[in-house]
């Protein structure tokens, strides 16, 4: 009975959300947990989309989608952990050696 | 106003404000925790939408495995208070608003997509059509390849992570 | 008709002993050099007689003969072609040049035995060779100028031959720069000529020039202007006033190059072209006029500076310049046969005499400077013979060649169609001096006591590789004019008889011939039968030749009989003498008038400005705006991730409106 454009718009005020923490937060860890709050943001809308087309095939991309990202956060965490020991530090603004 | 919508009003205003809380938190563990906090609010939508497989993946690898996976290396690194964080300017003035924009935009057009006249059935209706069953056949027959590339993709991410923390001695 | 047909033959020859010295000749022996270099002339040379059985063997109607090789340039209806035209003038230039180029090929074995670069030399003298015969026979103006072009190159070469000394390469760019200005004036006629006649071919311009009437001398009309700025390119090929400043200074290159290339057969290439556009020349009074009024001018003015000369070989420079001014004076007076006969035997007696000079300075062991000589008439007594028979040819003395080609010209210009008193005097004059100035070379350099420390010097007679070509030239000097001798001094007129055909062709009603000029045409007609012997007598007891006795009595008495007398001139007239002896300041003239200005221009305005600021600027400066640019563009990249982050928003929501606008519009 719930239209599923209620589901995108949440998904949509959770990925601006995501962004915004993104954009504002400056712990290294935080700004992974955004990203995965992104990540899930987009996953709902996918259901939900599978859901209206009545298409397994969303279901198996969000599948692959949380797959992918325990990978990329155990990755993502390793290195987080090898900055944190040469940088002694957790602030994105100290890891900008990458500029001109 | 039935039982559905209203959970979903429920189950949304609880993740929405579970991201607002990560946002505003100045401990990263509190904003670990407000992320579980949103990650089983939407394992609940998930089962609203009969997608129940997906639910309790969500439960057991997102929220049981990743996000304990956050805590832990929070705790090891010993993240303490955020500093007042100095918005780089571009961040401050571009971002936010952009961001805000961004979403809005997304719910506009959604809300006049032909989109929003489809309804979802709730979790009965969804049926056989959605089942664990349908869904790993579809996952081991037509899905195979990818699936086992995945597997080894959590091989490299293994060996990636392991090498990657060991301490250099 | 094995040559006729094949008259490349006579051009490649040398230009293969140009290149097989050139390119390998440096590790060969000498032996090996000289068989190439010389060996290539000579065959030449033999090809060239063998032409001439076969020549005159055609009829006269295939005279101009004609061979077409193939198409060079072919722009719209601008075609050049490979083409080879053998005529009369082109038979006597061909003979001159490889009949002298072979006497200074194997004189040159002898000169230049113990310098360094003897392959190298060999080859620019066959390759001077090459592009001087291929400027002969040419049958179109732009293969002329190839080899106009061709010879200034090697000049230019041979000059600085010793490109090590600083004076010699001076030297020859000073040669090539002036001569390119002359050059620059050839090439607008050339221009000129294609524009009026649609075509550079000599057959076809002559063709349709014989249609067009002779100008008048008051105005500018097209077939003047051409013959003007042709002639631009014969005063600085050929050393006349304004531009001979280059061939005293060419001095510096070695002696047989200034036999050969400035004495016997480059600088009269400016002559022989003049020769070859008669048609033009002769419908043009205006430039006619003016090729005979700087010949005259260059004669006269040339043979006063060589007066006081004390290089032995810039006498012999300026000489050659001299000379050029008669011969010019013949062809601008419309007796082009002349003019080409005086070519001939100047040839031979200036080659000879550059050959000689060198021979003395050899023998004096590098010394050129005549104050330091004397005395070496019975120390190197082939030299002295030879030479002295090639001072009596170019006073005019009767019975040698000069004397023969001097007297017709200075006859045309004093009696003939085209004749000017002023013309003529200024030539008679200049004769005058000519036999003043050359005797007093062979007093200063061969009489009187040695004026050198003979214990330094050990002056010995030349090797026979450089005798004998100086005895055939002598023979040639004292020989020459027989067999030529016009009428003028009751002689069959061969010479003339054999070119009337070339200078009366296209219908040009001003080519004139002896006959005509002393029997009147009615008297010709007629076929009267001129008296030789009162002509004999006429032409013995007439002013050039008083003159050139003079001359040599002049000489006599400044050199031999009163030394003393030269020096109490040179007090008394102080400064006539120091502008003469500094060449009238011509130099310094132009450096200051020309030269300084334009190195300062060069220097200030080209240099600095225009290359260092504005190319170099605009260079630099649209590096430094990329460099300026790109340092304002890379702060982007300032390391924030969450400014990346904000990038990747941006151009999110940029792009969603512009997929919203667009599905929106349709």
């Amino acid at each position: 009975m719930v239209p599923i454009s209620y589901y995108l718009v949440l998904s949509g005020i959770l990925f601006g959300l995501g962004v915004i923490a993104f954009t504002f937060k400056r712990n290294i860890i935080t700004l992974f947990m955004a990203i995965e709050l992104m990540l899930n943001a987009v996953n709902l809308a996918l259901v939900a989309f599978a859901r209206a087309w009545n298409q397994l095939d969303g279901l198996v991309f969000v599948f692959f989608v949380i797959v992918v990202a325990a990978a990329e956060a155990a990755v993502g965490l390793a290195i987080v952990i090898t900055i944190s020991q040469n940088r002694r530090s957790l602030n994105v603004e100290d890891v900008n050696l990458l500029k001109f | 106003m039935n039982f559905p919508v209203i959970l979903f009003f429920i189950c949304g205003a609880i993740a929405v404000l579970g991201a607002i809380l990560l946002i505003v938190a100045k401990e990263p563990i509190h904003s670990a925790l407000s992320l579980i906090l949103v990650m089983v609010s939407l394992a609940i939508l998930y089962l609203l939408l009969g997608a129940e497989f997906i639910a309790a993946v969500q439960i057991i690898v997102y929220a049981g495995a990743i996000m304990v996976l956050f805590v832990f290396v929070i705790m090891l690194l010993n993240a303490g208070v955020e500093e007042r964080t100095s918005f780089s300017k571009m961040a401050k003035y571009a971002g936010m608003p952009l961001a805000i924009f961004l979403l809005l935009e997304i719910a506009h057009w959604v809300w006049h997509a032909s989109i929003g006249a489809k309804v979802a059935n709730g979790a009965g209706a969804a049926g056989a059509a959605f089942s664990t069953r349908a869904l790993s056949l579809e996952l081991f027959q037509q899905y195979l390849f990818p699936f086992e590339a995945t597997s080894i993709l959590i091989l490299i991410a293994i060996l990636g992570a392991l090498v990657l923390a060991k301490r250099s001695d | 008709m094995f040559i006729l047909h094949h008259l490349w033959i006579i051009l490649l020859l040398p230009l293969i002993g140009a290149a097989l010295n050139g390119l390998l000749g440096a590790k060969w022996p000498k032996v090996a050099v000289n068989s190439i270099g010389i060996g290539s002339v000579g065959l030449s040379f033999l090809c060239v007689l063998e032409l001439i059985r076969e020549f005159l063997q055609l009829g006269a109607t295939q005279v101009p003969y004609f061979e077409r090789y193939f198409n060079w340039i072919s722009a719209g209806i601008f075609n050049v072609d490979f083409a080879l035209q053998v005529d009369q003038l082109t038979i006597i230039m061909l003979l001159v040049v490889t009949f002298v180029s072979l006497l200074v090929h194997i004189y040159s074995s002898g000169y230049m035995a113990h310098e360094g670069g003897y392959a190298r030399f060999f080859s620019y003298l066959n390759l001077f060779v090459f592009f001087m015969l291929t400027l002969v026979l040419a049958a179109n103006l732009v293969l002329m100028f190839v080899g106009w072009e061709g010879v200034g190159l090697c000049s230019y070469l041979l000059i600085g031959f010793w490109f090590l000394k600083d004076s010699a390469a001076s030297a020859g760019k000073k040669a090539f720069i002036t001569t390119r200005i002359g050059d620059f004036g050839f090439t607008i006629g050339i221009l000129l000529t294609f524009w009026t006649f649609r075509s550079i071919d000599f057959g076809t311009m002559f063709q349709q020039a014989s249609t067009m009437p002779v100008e008048s001398a008051a105005g500018f009309g097209t077939l003047t202007v051409i013959c003007l700025l042709l002639f631009a390119g014969a005063i600085g090929k050929s050393a006349q006033i304004p531009l001979y400043v280059w061939l005293p200074d060419a001095m510096e290159g070695p002696t047989p190059v200034s036999a050969l290339i400035h004495a016997a057969t480059m600088v009269t290439a400016g002559v022989y072209m003049v020769a070859r556009m008669h048609p033009l020349f002769s419908r043009a009074p205006l430039a006619m006029y003016f090729v005979a009024a700087v010949g005259a001018a260059t004669a006269f003015y040339a043979a006063t500076i060589g007066v006081l000369q004390t290089d032995i070989k810039k006498v012999l420079a300026y000489s050659t310049v001299s000379q050029l001014g008669y011969m010019f004076l013949g062809c601008g007076v419309g007796a082009y046969a002349a003019g080409i006969f005086h070519l001939m035997t100047h040839a031979f007696f200036k080659g000879l005499l550059f050959l000689a000079a060198g021979s003395v300075i050899h023998a004096m062991g590098g010394e050129q400077d005549m104050r330091n000589m004397g005395g070496l008439r019975k120390k190197i007594p082939i030299t002295y013979w030879t030479m002295l028979a090639a001072t009596l040819a170019i006073a005019g003395i009767p019975g040698f060649a000069g004397f023969f080609s001097k007297d017709e010209i200075l006859d045309a210009a004093g009696g003939g169609p085209h004749a000017a008193p002023v013309l003529y005097w200024l030539g008679l004059v200049g004769a005058g001096i000519t036999s003043f100035y050359m005797f007093r070379l062979i007093f200063l350099t061969f009489f009187g006591q040695p004026r050198y420390d003979e214990h330094k010097v050990h002056v010995h007679e030349s090797p026979s590789n450089m005798t004998i070509p100086l005895i055939l030239l002598a023979i040639c000097s004292v020989a020459g004019g027989w067999f030529a001798a016009p009428h003028l001094v009751g002689g069959s007129d061969y010479f003339e008889a054999f070119l009337h055909p070339v200078f009366a062709s296209y219908g040009v009603p001003a080519a004139i011939t002896q006959q005509e000029s002393l029997a009147g045409a009615p008297g010709a007609a007629a076929g009267i039968a001129p008296n030789h012997a009162m002509e004999l007598l006429h032409a013995l007891t007439g002013l050039p030749v008083i003159l050139a006795v003079i001359g040599l009595f002049l000489a006599w008495w400044f050199y031999i009989y009163k030394p003393d007398a030269a020096r109490r001139a040179k007090e008394s007239l102080r400064g006539l003498y120091t502008l003469v002896y500094n060449k009238y300041y011509i130099d310094e003239i132009y450096a200051a008038l020309i030269i300084n200005p334009l190195l300062w221009i060069s220097t200030n305005v080209l240099w600095h400005v225009v290359d260092e600021k504005m190319i170099d600027g605009a260079v630099n400066g649209t590096a430094h705006v990329a460099r300026e640019l790109g340092g304002e563009v890379r702060e982007i990249q300032s390391g924030n991730a969450r400014t990346y982050a904000t990038w990747v928003v941006v151009g999110a929501v940029g792009f969603t409106v512009l997929l919203i606008a667009v599905w929106m519009v349709r």
